[in-house]
């Protein structure tokens, strides 16, 4: 017995909205099944992981602040995947334009003015841009491999940090800790609400808005379309694919920087050593859980944030550990592609296997 | 001295070398799986565990293998027959293997591991510098380079390696061919994910017994950056895992010297010669493209 | 799968049943930065939380969330456990100050305690050990039994902690050995076994017979295990990994300090305060001596009894690398130039970034 695949002729709007549904209610079994054998209730841990934080202000507030730098990423990344250009090293370049935008507050910290976060975000969607543009001038000019290069060029600008932070911009009166100096009030990010929500998530939905459009009303849409579907087709309508390259990269790398800057200097308000919990690599997972859409990237930045959330509520509140939470966090992975796929095609049991069956 | 150093990095680029050479067998299928790193630490902790509960190093490695293969099973059923998204379902994995190997393996920490026999030659390894350097390994070590050689007369000589090599370039004249696809291509998934395994458990096993969560620490990936570095020729993986640990163990034999050069500049090293290297041989397309697999991350699905 | 789903059903079932537990008078709460697992800092942290709901059972309800990263997440983790009653919260990573200081400022009701910091506030508390009391003594016994006169030192990163421990280790080698030589290595992480491992062997390589670590894995003791070495457990006693290569090893005890704490909420007695106690408070422990000759022994206890009378090993005189005078004959660095600490002493063959 097997499972075969049968492609539909066109998508099914019935599974487009069931699939999501399924994936969670599979999801919801899991994750009861996974609890259970911790030897916790069940519900109550169902209850804490998926359910309370959509209820509660201050988690709403906090899921929104998970989740903006998930989906500004994202955003970038999305851009890049449709035209095949496979840059998977955004956590370096959200690391490198954090460092680009922080060098104001760092290096010139008595400068306090109106323009000072706006210089900030300025060098630091510049500082992601020119970090991502290396690994698409080599691929543009040496067709090096781009996954790779981008991918190493994240160490790269961690280890760079770390030096910065641990040596020429050490704050003077941080005892030698590695960590900069605190930003001045100019540097931080204006909030909105009483938590921890900064200005950083309007901002991404007009990015998405923007991007929406981008995608569906201009004719740069169109080729990134087009040379991600047919490369050979765009390049007889005129499409040069080494500068959509550059192009997309060039946006990518700047939307991960501005994140990087925003979610350094509203959050942190100094560099670390460590600035991103892995950001850059999420944001791939939500990229593609958002079916490579821009509303549908909003939509998976929120559920992998709450599967964050959720999973820190239940380790601390029931005493599930977090190991629990990356298995559920896998799982719900697993099962949203999954499902995912009755979108596109119908599965179909097939019992025996005789010989023939091809030609028929 | 030079000897010494040379041990060293034949054991550092062990792990990196095995499950380097499992992902390129997937590439080369046409699947990119992106969970190596997941498939790593489920073969680190199960292993471990294994050899602990049954007191043979060569269970515990057998175990490795079925760990990582159980992994890529659940890989290969999403991506094959459910035509899943290949990057973000190898994400998953890794996602899902390191919560599950800390479940795992919680029993076992703080428990000093069983370290595999070194595979003495006798005679042999009493010959200076050659004896240690060639004759006194890990018997790990000897699987890698054995895998190695394998992997590249399979591919490049027998006709398996033919029909595999088909199916990654072009996926629908295989099909047409009468070839199954999906079969050839799980059979590599089955296959990258015991090596996989198998390094995963080199490293719990050989390299530093013990079990730790993240104790992997990201090799997985390097690993994946290794296959692409050998533009997927099994012969340059080796080159490129011996480099890369080269230059790791180099950078500490350099700090011991007190050059005075900052660390972290050193320990970007491997980092930006991987770099340098892959632009130096993708310079040069002859190498490069042919070897490709035009199919690489495309899903297929039978038409009828 | 059926029976799957019937098994997760049922379990719902079974589990929904079970009432929660009673009410307790304090709840203690702890952030961690890497896995209980990882044998090392964070390990024993829960130990030491272990140890406290051990001495208080029934009024002591304790939480912690592990692997939390220094960063943009701290902040929220803290603030968590600040809303869900925790009347005190131990954050145990230097990278989690700010985001302590930030979440306390909030919730003035709870108190907080920052490990390894320097920051305080009216309900923020510091606390730290003096771990480099416990590298003087293996610092000694590292000279004594040094056939080549060099250790191999391996470290994290270059903080104040790590630079007073080289420094401390030093002092002690050099009252045994003058000349004693120390080669130092920066793996640039907490916690890699694997790259911890190739340092240990380069160093090894290089003709040290003594391994020092200030990361937290067991892998340079199985090294010098391997090699036929010998070296000293960081964090825990790591015997089980190296039993014939550990001569002893510098443990966290935080277990003392947490119940001492915990005790004071439940008194109302808290106050913040800067705690900076060694092995006279129990703080810092050496496991056994082991694998070495008598007057060795003998020797170590000594100096661990001299120390627990009081003794500094910072006490002068002390020079800098480049020969300057930091503190003469008899004289002590106060606690702000060792928790501060940012050179080298005389007869370190290595450079600190600037």
């Amino acid at each position: 017995m097997r499972i075969e695949l049968v492609k539909r002729k066109e998508h099914s709007h019935l599974m487009t909205v069931l699939s999501p549904l399924l994936a969670v209610v599979l999801t919801l079994l899991t994750a009861a099944l996974l609890f259970a054998l911790a030897g916790k209730d069940p519900m109550i841990g169902l209850y804490k992981f998926f359910v309370e934080p959509l209820f509660d202000s201050w988690s709403l507030q906090e899921l929104l602040v998970k989740a903006t730098p998930l989906v500004l990423i994202a955003a970038g990344l999305l851009l890049c995947y449709l035209s095949n250009n496979w840059n998977i090293g955004a956590e370096g370049q959200f690391v490198f334009g954090a460092i680009c935008g922080s060098f104001v507050p760092i290096l010139f910290p008595d400068f306090q003015t109106v323009f000072t976060l706006p210089l900030m975000l300025f060098f630091g969607i510049l500082g992601g841009a020119a970090w991502a543009l290396i690994p698409a001038l080599l691929k543009v000019r040496f067709s090096t491999n781009e996954i790779l290069s981008s991918l190493m060029l994240v160490y790269v600008a961690n280890l760079l940090l770390d030096y910065l932070v641990r040596g020429p911009w050490r704050d003077p009166e941080g005892y030698n800790f590695p960590e900069s100096r605190m930003f001045s009030d100019a540097a931080i990010m204006p909030s909105i609400g009483l938590g921890r929500l900064t200005i950083a998530a309007p901002i991404t939905i007009v990015v998405i808005v923007a991007l929406a459009i981008l995608l569906s009303r201009t004719l740069k849409g169109f080729e990134i379309r087009v040379m991600g579907e047919s490369p050979r087709a765009g390049e007889f309508a005129g499409f040069s694919r080494g500068r959509l390259t550059l192009f997309v990269f060039a946006i990518s790398g700047g939307l991960a920087g501005l994140a990087g800057t925003m979610e350094v200097s509203g959050s942190l308000n100094q560099l670390l050593p460590v600035i991103s919990p892995g950001y850059g690599f999420t944001a791939i997972i939500v990229a593609f859980l958002g079916r490579l859409n821009p509303f549908g990237i909003l939509i998976a930045g929120f559920v992998l944030a709450l599967s964050y959330i959720g999973g820190e509520a239940v380790q601390s509140s029931v005493g599930i550990s977090d190991k629990i939470s990356d298995v559920i966090q896998g799982m719900l992975l697993f099962y949203v592609l999954a499902c995912d796929t009755l979108i596109l095609y119908k599965p179909r049991l097939v019992r025996s296997r005789r010989v023939g069956t091809r030609e028929a | 001295m030079f000897e010494a150093v040379l041990l060293t990095v034949i054991t550092a680029a062990t792990p990196l070398l095995i499950a380097a050479i499992g992902e390129l067998v997937v590439e080369r299928s046409g699947v990119l799986n992106l969970g190596v790193e997941g498939m790593m630490i489920m073969g680190a902790v199960v292993g471990f565990g294994a050899a602990n509960l049954t007191g043979s190093g060569t269970v515990g490695a057998l175990a490795a293998i079925l760990a990582g293969m159980g992994m890529s099973a659940i890989f290969g059923l999403l991506v094959l027959y459910l035509a899943t998204n290949q990057v973000a379902t190898g994400l998953a994995l890794t996602i899902l293997g390191l919560g599950l190997s800390g479940l795992i393996g919680e029993a076992f920490i703080g428990v000093p591991g069983l370290k595999l026999p070194r595979l003495e030659i006798a005679g042999l390894s009493d010959i200076p510098f050659f004896g240690p350097v060639v004759f006194n390994q890990d018997a790990l070590v000897y699987v890698g380079l054995g895998l190695v050689a394998i992997v590249s007369y399979v591919l490049f000589r027998t006709r398996a390696g033919l029909i595999l090599r088909a199916v990654g370039d072009n996926h629908g004249s295989a099909h047409a061919l009468g070839y199954s696809v999906l079969k050839v291509r799980f059979l590599a998934v089955l296959f990258g994910g015991g090596c996989a395994g198998l390094a995963g458990g080199y490293m719990s096993l050989a390299y530093t017994p013990q079990w730790v969560e993240n104790m992997t620490a990201g090799r997985g990936w390097i690993a994946l950056a290794l296959v692409v570095f050998a533009s997927w020729l099994p012969v340059r993986v080796v080159a490129g895992a011996y480099l890369f640990g080269a230059v790791t163990v180099l950078t500490f034999h350099a700090q011991a010297q007190g050059l005075g050069i900052p660390s972290q500049f050193l320990s970007s090293l491997p980092y930006l010669a991987t770099i340098v290297v892959l632009v130096i041989i993708s310079a040069n397309r002859r190498l490069t493209l042919v070897n490709t697999p035009a199919c690489l991350g495309k899903p297929f699905v039978p038409d009828r | 799968m059926k029976n799957l789903l019937k098994a997760a059903v049922a379990a719902v079932a079974l589990t929904a049943a079970v009432g929660s537990a009673q009410a307790a008078d304090v709840k203690a709460c702890w952030i961690y930065v890497g896995p209980v697992g990882d044998f090392g800092w964070s390990y024993q942290h829960d130990q030491g939380r272990q140890e406290a709901v051990a001495q208080f059972g029934d009024k002591l309800e304790t939480a912690y969330l592990e692997s939390v990263p220094e960063g943009p997440d701290a902040e929220r983790a803290i603030e968590r456990f600040a809303r869900e009653g925790c009347n005190i919260i131990f954050t145990t990573s230097f990278g989690y100050m700010n985001p302590t200081l930030k979440v306390a400022a909030k919730y003035p009701d709870v108190k907080f305690e920052h490990a390894t910091g320097y920051k305080t506030a009216d309900n923020v508390a510091t606390y730290n050990s003096k771990f480099h009391e416990g590298r003087y003594i293996i610092g000694q016994i590292a000279a004594k039994m040094s056939k080549t006169g060099t250790a191999g030192y391996i470290t994290s990163f270059p903080i104040p902690e790590v630079i007073s421990g080289i420094n401390a280790f030093m002092l002690g080698a050099q009252t045994v050995n003058p000349d004693f030589k120390v080669k130092v290595v920066w793996a640039n992480t907490w916690f890699d076994p694997a790259k911890e491992a190739d340092a240990a062997k380069a160093l090894a390589d290089q003709g040290v017979d003594i391994m020092v670590q200030h990361t937290d894995s067991t892998a340079p003791l199985q090294v010098a295990q391997e090699r036929g070495l010998h070296g000293f457990g960081q964090a825990s006693d790591m015997i089980a990994f190296a039993p014939e290569a550990q001569y002893t090893a510098i443990v966290d005890e935080w277990g003392p300090y947490y119940i001492h704490r915990i005790q004071a909420v439940l008194d109302g007695t808290w106050k913040s305060e800067q705690t900076w106690d060694g092995i006279a408070e129990g703080h810092v422990k050496m496991a056994p001596y082991t694998n070495l000759p008598d007057d060795v022994v003998a020797m170590a206890k000594e100096t661990e009894a001299k120390i627990a009378g009081g003794f500094e090993p910072f006490t002068g005189p002390i020079y800098d690398q480049a020969g300057e005078l930091k503190a003469a004959e008899g004289v002590t660095l106060d606690d702000g130039a060792i928790l501060g600490m940012n050179w080298y002493v005389k007869g370190v063959d290595d450079k600190l970034p600037n």
